[in-house]
Formats: C-alpha cells, sequence, structure tokens
C-alpha cells in the first residue's frame, strides 16, 4: 500500500500549488454564471413556514411548543437532551398553527414531524446571549453554543457540527470546504465573496475548540473572486493557506477533497479524523460565527435559485421553513419554460426531484434548480450497458460501476457488496458519463437500500430467533419444574402411605369385621324376634 | 400546477450516447476506407455496402422477432458498425454471398443469440471472420494486388459485376485479375511471405517482390496509416483508451522483435508486421470494442498485449496468413478471468495484495 504523504511533504505541495489529484471526475458545463452575478438578496417573508423537527442526521430533539403558542424569531422549538439530538428554532416571529406530518425535503417525498408557523410579519427578536469573549470561555461552553445553535453541516450531510467540533484526536489539517463544485450552485461562492470575514471568524472559533497545525481554506479555480476575498480574510494568520484546487467534479466531496491536498486516503471504515483531518463547510463556519459570537441560531441560510426555467436567478437568504413556492416566485419561476414541471433540490449531480412546491427550504438546502426544457433532459431511454468503462474511468472512488450495476440489478448483493458497493459516494460521475443513460447512482441506492432492509430483518429475525428460543426453554424449564413438583407430591404421598401403611390397613381391618359383626348381630335380632320394634 | 415529475440523480448527462460513440468509430474508418478503395478498387465499398446492410437488416428482423424496439435498437448503430469492420476485412471481389452469409452469422448468431448488443462474448465482425475464412479461405484470401499493379483497367461496373457473377464485364475471372506482371499469382504481402518461406525462400528474397516496397507492402502501408490516423482522432475524442493500441502493437513489436533478432533470415521484422496485415486497424478499430475487451485499466494493458503476442506466435506458426481475428477471439474468452484479476484498488481500501510487511506501516 502507498505510503501518504507526511505533514511537510503536503505542506511544501501546497506552498507550490502542486496537489495532488483524485482518480475519474468529470467536467460538465459549470452554469454558475446563471447565478453568481448579483449579491444575496434579502427576500419578503413568507406567510407560512414549514419547520422540519430533524434536519440532520440523528435523533428528533423534545418539542417544547404547542399548537396555538406565539413565539419568536430564534426562539427554539425543540431541546436536545441527547447529544445526537440538534435542536430546531422558529425562522420568524408568529403562531404556531399546527404540529403535524408534512411532505420533508427528502428524496422519497414522505412525509414528518413538522412545526408550521403562520408569521406575523414582526419578525421580533428572541433574546440571545452573545459569547464575543469566546477565547476565555471553555470549550464545553462554546460546543454547547454550536449545538444550542442548531448547527448541522451546511454542504449536504447535515451531521451535527458540534458533535464533529468535540474531537480529541489529533488535528493536522483543519479543511474548509469552499469547493462547491456541483454545477450550477453558486451559494458558497456568493457567501465567501460577501461574508468571508465571518467566515474566518467561524475558522477562528473552529481553531480555538481543535487546534490544529495548519488551516487549508479549498476554494477550486473557477471562483477567482472567492479565492480572492478569502485572501484577504485570511492574510494575518500564518498558518491559514487559501488554496486553489482545479475545477473538477466531485473536488468538494469530502474524500476527494482530502486526497487532492493531503494524498491521504480515509480508511473505508474509519473517519477524516483517523488521518488527521476535519472538514467543514463555509457556510457551517459562517453559521458558527453566528452562533457563538452573536448567540444567534441557524435560522437562514443562503439558497441559490436557479436554471433557465426562472427569469431572475441569483441567491437570496431564506429563512429555514420558507415553502420552495416562495422561493420560486421570488425568481419568477415560469413552469412553461419545463416541457415537463421538475424541480430539483440541489444540484444537478447529486440533488434530489422534489413532489411537491410546499416542501421547506431546510439546513442543507442549498439550491433550487428548475431547468428548462431542453436544459437537462429527463432521461428515461436506458439502454443495453455495452460494457465500455467510462464509468470506471470517471468514477473518482476506483470502483468499477458496471460490475456493481450487473450485479445490483440482478440482486447479487454479496456480489455487489465484494465490489465495494457501499463505498460509492453516490456522486453521479458515472451515470453522467453512461453512454447508454443507464441511472446507475438508482441501482446503487436500491441495492444498499435493500442490503439495509436485510440486515434489518436479519436482525429483527434474529432477535425474534433468540426470544423464540428463550421462550421455548422457559417453557420447558417450567414443564419440567411442574414435573417435578408433581413427582416429589406424588412421592410424598406413597411415602406417608407406606411410612403408616400396617395401622391403616389395620384400621381398614377393623372396619370391616365391624361392619361384619354389626351385619351378623342385625341378622340375629331378625330371628330372634321378627318385629321390627326394639 | 401539474404533477412534478420526479426522477433520480444525475439530473444532468453528458450528450454522447452509445449511437454517437458508435458512429464516431464509423467515421474514424473514413480515412482508411477510403485509401483502401483508392489502392484496392471500388469492390471495398461494395463489400462494405453489403456487409452494413445485411447487418442491419438481420438485427431489424431479430429485434423485431424478440418483441423489442426495433428504432432504438437500430439507431445505436452497433450493427452497421459490425457489418463495416467485417465489410473491410473481406477481399474487395469475394462474391456477395460471402459477405451476405458473414454480416448474417455475426449479427444472428455471434451478438443477438447471446442477448444481443452488451452481451456477447465474442467480437462479432472477428468470429464472423474467423467463420468465413475457415468455411471459404479460397474466396477469402483472394486479395487483389494494388490497383496500380494489374494489367487490366477496372471500373465500378466491373466490380459490381465481379462481386455479384464472378466475371469482370469483359469476362475476366477474379482469379486472371489477380495475375501481376510477372504473371504470377499474386497475395498480400503477409500472404506472400508465408508462401515464399515455405517455398524456402528467405525474407529478404520475399521482400523484392514487385508488390513490396523493402518492408513496406505497396498499397498495404497508406492503408495502415490512414486507420492510424483514424484510430489516433478516436484517442483524441477520448472514444477509446490508450491501453489497448499500445500494449497490442507494444507487445507485437516486441515479440517479433526477440523473432527478428533471433534469425532475420525466417522471420519478418517489427516494421513488416506493423504496416503489413491488419495490426493497426485491430489494434485501433477492432480490439478496442468495448463489448467484448477487458473493463479495467490493467486488465486492457493485459488484454492488448496477450493479443499481439498471438498475433505474431499464430503469423509465424499458423495457417493463416493474418492473425487479428483468431487473436482477437481467443482473448475474448480470457477477458471475464482478466478482469477479475484486474480490480482497481478502491479508495479508503488497503490493495488486495497487502502482504505482513504493508501492514506493519500505518
Amino acid at each position: 500500500m502507498k505510503m501518504f504523504a507526511d505533514y511537510d511533504q503536503i505542506m511544501e505541495r501546497i506552498s507550490l500549488q502542486n496537489l495532488w489529484d483524485f482518480p475519474g471526475g468529470v467536467h460538465p458545463t459549470q452554469k454558475k454564471s446563471l447565478s453568481n452575478q448579483t449579491d444575496i438578496q434579502r427576500i419578503d417573508l413568507p406567510s407560512v413556514v414549514h419547520i422540519p423537527v430533524k434536519q440532520h442526521i440523528g435523533v428528533n430533539g423534545e418539542l417544547i411548543v404547542k399548537e396555538g403558542d406565539t413565539v419568536k424569531k430564534g426562539q427554539p422549538l425543540t431541546t436536545s437532551e441527547n447529544s445526537f439530538a440538534v435542536p430546531v428554532h422558529a425562522s420568524t416571529s408568529g403562531t404556531v398553527v399546527a404540529i403535524s406530518d408534512h411532505v420533508a425535503a427528502h428524496p422519497s417525498g414522505l412525509s414528518e414531524l413538522t412545526v408550521t408557523i403562520e408569521c406575523d410579519g414582526k419578525d421580533s427578536e428572541y433574546e440571545y446571549t452573545p459569547m464575543s469573549d469566546y477565547a476565555q470561555r471553555s470549550k464545553g461552553e462554546i460546543i454547547q453554543a454550536i449545538c444550542a445553535a442548531g448547527i448541522s453541516g451546511m454542504g449536504g450531510a447535515g451531521f451535527p457540527t458540534h458533535l464533529k467540533a468535540n474531537n480529541v484526536k489529533p488535528i493536522e489539517f483543519l479543511i474548509i470546504n469552499g469547493i462547491e463544485c456541483e454545477p450550477y450552485i453558486t451559494s458558497d461562492d456568493r457567501l465567501m465573496r460577501e461574508h468571508a470575514w465571518q467566515i474566518r471568524q467561524g475558522i477562528d472559533i473552529l481553531c480555538h475548540l481543535l487546534q490544529p497545525k495548519q488551516v487549508l481554506i479549498a476554494i477550486e479555480d473557477n471562483k477567482p473572486e472567492a479565492f480572492e476575498t478569502m485572501s484577504i480574510a485570511c492574510q494575518q494568520e500564518d498558518n491559514y493557506h487559501v488554496v486553489k484546487v482545479p475545477t473538477k467534479y466531485p473536488a468538494g466531496g469530502e474524500k476527494q477533497l482530502i486526497q487532492v491536498l493531503t494524498s491521504r486516503e480515509v480508511p473505508s471504515d474509519g473517519l477524516p479524523v483517523d488521518i488527521g483531518c476535519l472538514m467543514y463547510n463555509v457556510g457551517t463556519c459562517y453559521a458558527i460565527a453566528d452562533a457563538v459570537i452573536e448567540g444567534k441560531p441557524l435560522i437562514e441560510r443562503v439558497v441559490t435559485i436557479t436554471g433557465e426555467a426562472v427569469d431572475a436567478p441569483q441567491n437570496v437568504w431564506a429563512r429555514i421553513g420558507t415553502p420552495i413556492k416562495h422561493l420560486l416566485a421570488q425568481a419568477q419561476y415560469h413552469s412553461e419554460k419545463q416541457s415537463y414541471p421538475r424541480i430539483i433540490m440541489g444540484g444537478p449531480m447529486m440533488g434530489f426531484t422534489l413532489s411537491s412546491v410546499q416542501i421547506p427550504v431546510v439546513k442543507i438546502t442549498n439550491c433550487i434548480l428548475v431547468p428548462a426544457a431542453k436544459e437537462l433532459p429527463l432521461v428515461e431511454d436506458e439502454r443495453a450497458c455495452i460494457r465500455c468503462s467510462a464509468c470506471a474511468d470517471a468514477c473518482p472512488a476506483s470502483l468499477l460501476p458496471q460490475q456493481m450495476f450487473w450485479h445490483s440489478k440482478a440482486k447479487e448483493y454479496e456480489k455487489a457488496q465484494e465490489y465495494n458497493l457501499f463505498d460509492c459516494i453516490e456522486c453521479g460521475a458515472c451515470a453522467y458519463v453512461c453512454p447508454s443513460e443507464i441511472p446507475l447512482v438508482h441501482y446503487y441506492r436500491k441495492a444498499k437500500a435493500d442490503i439495509r432492509q436485510q440486515q434489518l430483518e436479519k436482525e429483527k429475525s434474529e432477535k425474534a430467533r433468540v426470544r423464540f428460543e428463550a421462550r421455548k426453554d422457559r417453557l420447558q424449564r417450567e414443564k419440567e419444574a411442574r414435573e417435578e413438583k408433581h413427582r416429589l407430591a406424588a412421592e410424598a404421598r406413597k411415602q406417608s402411605l407406606n411410612k403408616d401403611g400396617g395401622a391403616a390397613k389395620d384400621k381398614i381391618a377393623a372396619a370391616l369385621a365391624r361392619a361384619k359383626a354389626k351385619k351378623a348381630k342385625q341378622q340375629a335380632q331378625l330371628k330372634d324376634k321378627p318385629s321390627s320394634d326394639e | 400546477m401539474s404533477k412534478l415529475s420526479v426522477g433520480s440523480s444525475p439530473h444532468h448527462h453528458n450528450q454522447r450516447d452509445t449511437g454517437a460513440v458508435m458512429r464516431l468509430v464509423m467515421y474514424a474508418c473514413i480515412p482508411g476506407i477510403l485509401m483502401q478503395t483508392w489502392f484496392f478498387g471500388v469492390g471495398v465499398l461494395i463489400q462494405i455496402a453489403l456487409c452494413m446492410v445485411t447487418a442491419v437488416v438481420t438485427e431489424a428482423l431479430i429485434v423485431e422477432l424478440r418483441k423489442k424496439n426495433t428504432e432504438r435498437v437500430i439507431k445505436d448503430s452497433s450493427a452497421a458498425l459490425a457489418g463495416l469492420l467485417l465489410g473491410i476485412s473481406i477481399p474487395p471481389l469475394a462474391p456477395w454471398w460471402i459477405a451476405v452469409i458473414g454480416s448474417f452469422f455475426a449479427i444472428a448468431l455471434v451478438k443477438q443469440v447471446y442477448g444481443g448488443l452488451g452481451f456477447n462474448m465474442f467480437n462479432p465482425a472477428m468470429a464472423a471472420y474467423i467463420m468465413l475464412l475457415i468455411s471459404f479461405p479460397v474466396q477469402m484470401t483472394a486479395w487483389l494486388p494494388p490497383v496500380s499493379l494489374t494489367e487490366q483497367s477496372f471500373t465500378f461496373i466491373d466490380a459490381l459485376n465481379t462481386v455479384f457473377t464472378g466475371f469482370t464485364t469483359d469476362g475476366y475471372s477474379i482469379e486472371q485479375l489477380r495475375v501481376g506482371y510477372d504473371g504470377l499469382s499474386m497475395a498480400t504481402p503477409l500472404d506472400h511471405l508465408k508462401t515464399q518461406l515455405i517455398e524456402g525462400y528467405t525474407v529478404g528474397e520475399a521482400l523484392s517482390s514487385p508488390i513490396m516496397s523493402g518492408n513496406w507492402g505497396l498499397g498495404w502501408t497508406p492503408v495502415a496509416l490512414a486507420y492510424l490516423a483514424g484510430g489516433l482522432l478516436l484517442l483524441k475524442l477520448r472514444v477509446i483508451n490508450w491501453h489497448i493500441p499500445v500494449s497490442m502493437i507494444g507487445a507485437a513489436m516486441a515479440t517479433s522483435f526477440v523473432l527478428f533478432a533471433a534469425d532475420s533470415s525466417v522471420y519478418g521484422s517489427p516494421a513488416f508486421h506493423l504496416i503489413n496485415g491488419s495490426l493497426i486497424v485491430g489494434a485501433f478499430f477492432i480490439a478496442t470494442d468495448p463489448v467484448s475487451a477487458a473493463t479495467t485499466n490493467r486488465g486492457r494493458l493485459i488484454f492488448g498485449a496477450a493479443i499481439g503476442f498471438w498475433i505474431i506466435v499464430i503469423r509465424t506458426w499458423g495457417n493463416y496468413p493474418d492473425a487479428v481475428a483468431f487473436a482477437v477471439v481467443l482473448m475474448n474468452m480470457a477477458v471475464p478471468l482478466i478482469d477479475y484479476y484486474t480490480r482497481p484498488r478502491t479508495y479508503g481500501h488497503k490493495a488486495k495484495t497487502s502482504s505482513i510487511h504493508n501492514n506493519e506501516e500505518p
């Protein structure tokens, strides 16, 4: 196995701007200039916001509001007792009109528990507790503030930020991900251009918590303005390096970016921290600065609204919970520009289609993409695989997508796993290049879901088996105990019979003799005296 | 608002589909075909047309029988490409039924019986070529000398007549057409060398034939170079990967060099093997057929190198003059094995062959 580069080698390569590369990758048309030409816009408040109770990887927080309550902007709606629970907050002031299932921002289009707030338009603010002197505070206090602000990874994964920040292993590289490699999306680009200083403050806080040897702020070379502003914002710190990364999709994938910057690979069954790296998205850094310095929870984020079916593509500050419909109206969406109505949350490579315009913006929503008729043609013409392996050439994880496809399609899941199906990051590069237009990622997702389901069922049936056997054992034990009891009782009876056996026999004999004697006496009397009166 | 349509990511797709790939390969054949026509007559075009039409008609009929979407299958152009590749391999004035039988065999038996595009184990054009060569050796080896060396002038009508009746309009048979200046029947350079060697001549003596100019077969050299140009275009357009052409030509050169260095009087030189016969067209257009070739990069290197090696071995010691088809079909059979043992190391995994020594180092 190839040895990974050590710290000094990495720093030398970075200072020379001579980075590593990851295998495969694709170069789809960028289309970023559609939406990155104007400042991030402040938009009108929606009339209602739908705030899902769970917007991160982990478990729900405990609800602390009920229907009819009035809430203020920034007021927590849930608490987090469990460390895997991240609270959610009211993103504007108003009245809680419903706590019920609402269609979720998830590929499944299923519903989940959501707090619906009717906005009063006043946007009156909850009282926050700022912590501008964070450098004097304990790590625990800062991490508590980050957790209370409801921050989870804003690059797309949604992992609770406070858990990642509560790290005890040594960190060589704190990597700030400003790559934004998906076509169309420009929310991080605009955020870096306009709020580089606050992102830098967020990085400062992370450095205080994590004490990394080096901070690498990685920006794709198609964002020169963002590179410029971030460089200026970070120029005073010697150990902050803003690094230009060659544009290639998916350079922004966590594993790929680590590989490009350090040549190291996250072990298949490990975490970045195992190889001395930790990564945060620029949007997360911005939110951390808000949370710690201002005490302000995560209630809004930058969302790109783009695609050729909107007249005014742009970036906006969207309150969490804003229905997509409200954003589309803001960007002047024309459904007649599409041959079939289609709305994508996220980018064209990894985003998912929405089943309703009532779906809300959540913490991981970075883009709403509405392509025009011929912009991103719907692929429904899957043809036979010609084994060309263009997919393998494009795969950033060096998988064999073609073989995984054959086995996934044939439901030969063991073989699919032999080809490391679960190392697939679902970036879509394989399906992007496939000349037969096979929706490869779809097959992998289905296979993964089936395998997980099978494992669950296996565990369930294993549990059931254990339960069944325990019951069988218990019944058997009870039966044996019962039999033993009966046996003992019978024995006791027999024994007691045996013990005073002679006496009893005598008694019976005596009784019989008495009865006999009595009978004989009666008969004798009858003979002597025929009259019945005695 | 009407119901929103849902679909699976990615929603973005590059515009090169299977049909486009197949058509690009056909376009890249054009320089070679033009050169071949220039030196060997319009018969080349007639054979290509016969093969392509038969291949496409056969494909359409069978797909219709299998109740699949015929239009979609024909649009992928894979049958047309198989026909084209068989067409350029058939001698220009071979009788029409050679092309028809070969193309039918390629599509019906080698491709569709296995399940159609993507499922065939063997390269259809090459399997059909082998079938034809074994079944009809006389017709399949009746290559004409380059046009510049023939005595008779030759028109399109002559070619058509010969293909369909066996005789030109003036009544010459194909055997008469093959006779050169010196009254001897002429053959391809590979054929020529083989016959001459069997008759006891040395390579040097064999190469002093009118069909040769040193190592360079007349007519065959520019044809090979034209196919090379087309092949390089395919590489540039990323229709094919470099692995197979490079390893195949490299291995053929290495093998022939070893033999040539051992005894240059009985073994052809690397240059002779490179230019004559179908090594170049095979390396760029035939062995790179995605369906029947190895699919991993290391696998492609092994696959190509083995083909190159077998080509020289079969050319040297086999019964037939050229060997590309045999070598390709032979290695097609080894593809599943090669693929299985050349899987790349996945990101974040240790190499499959990691030893104890490696495990000691973090």
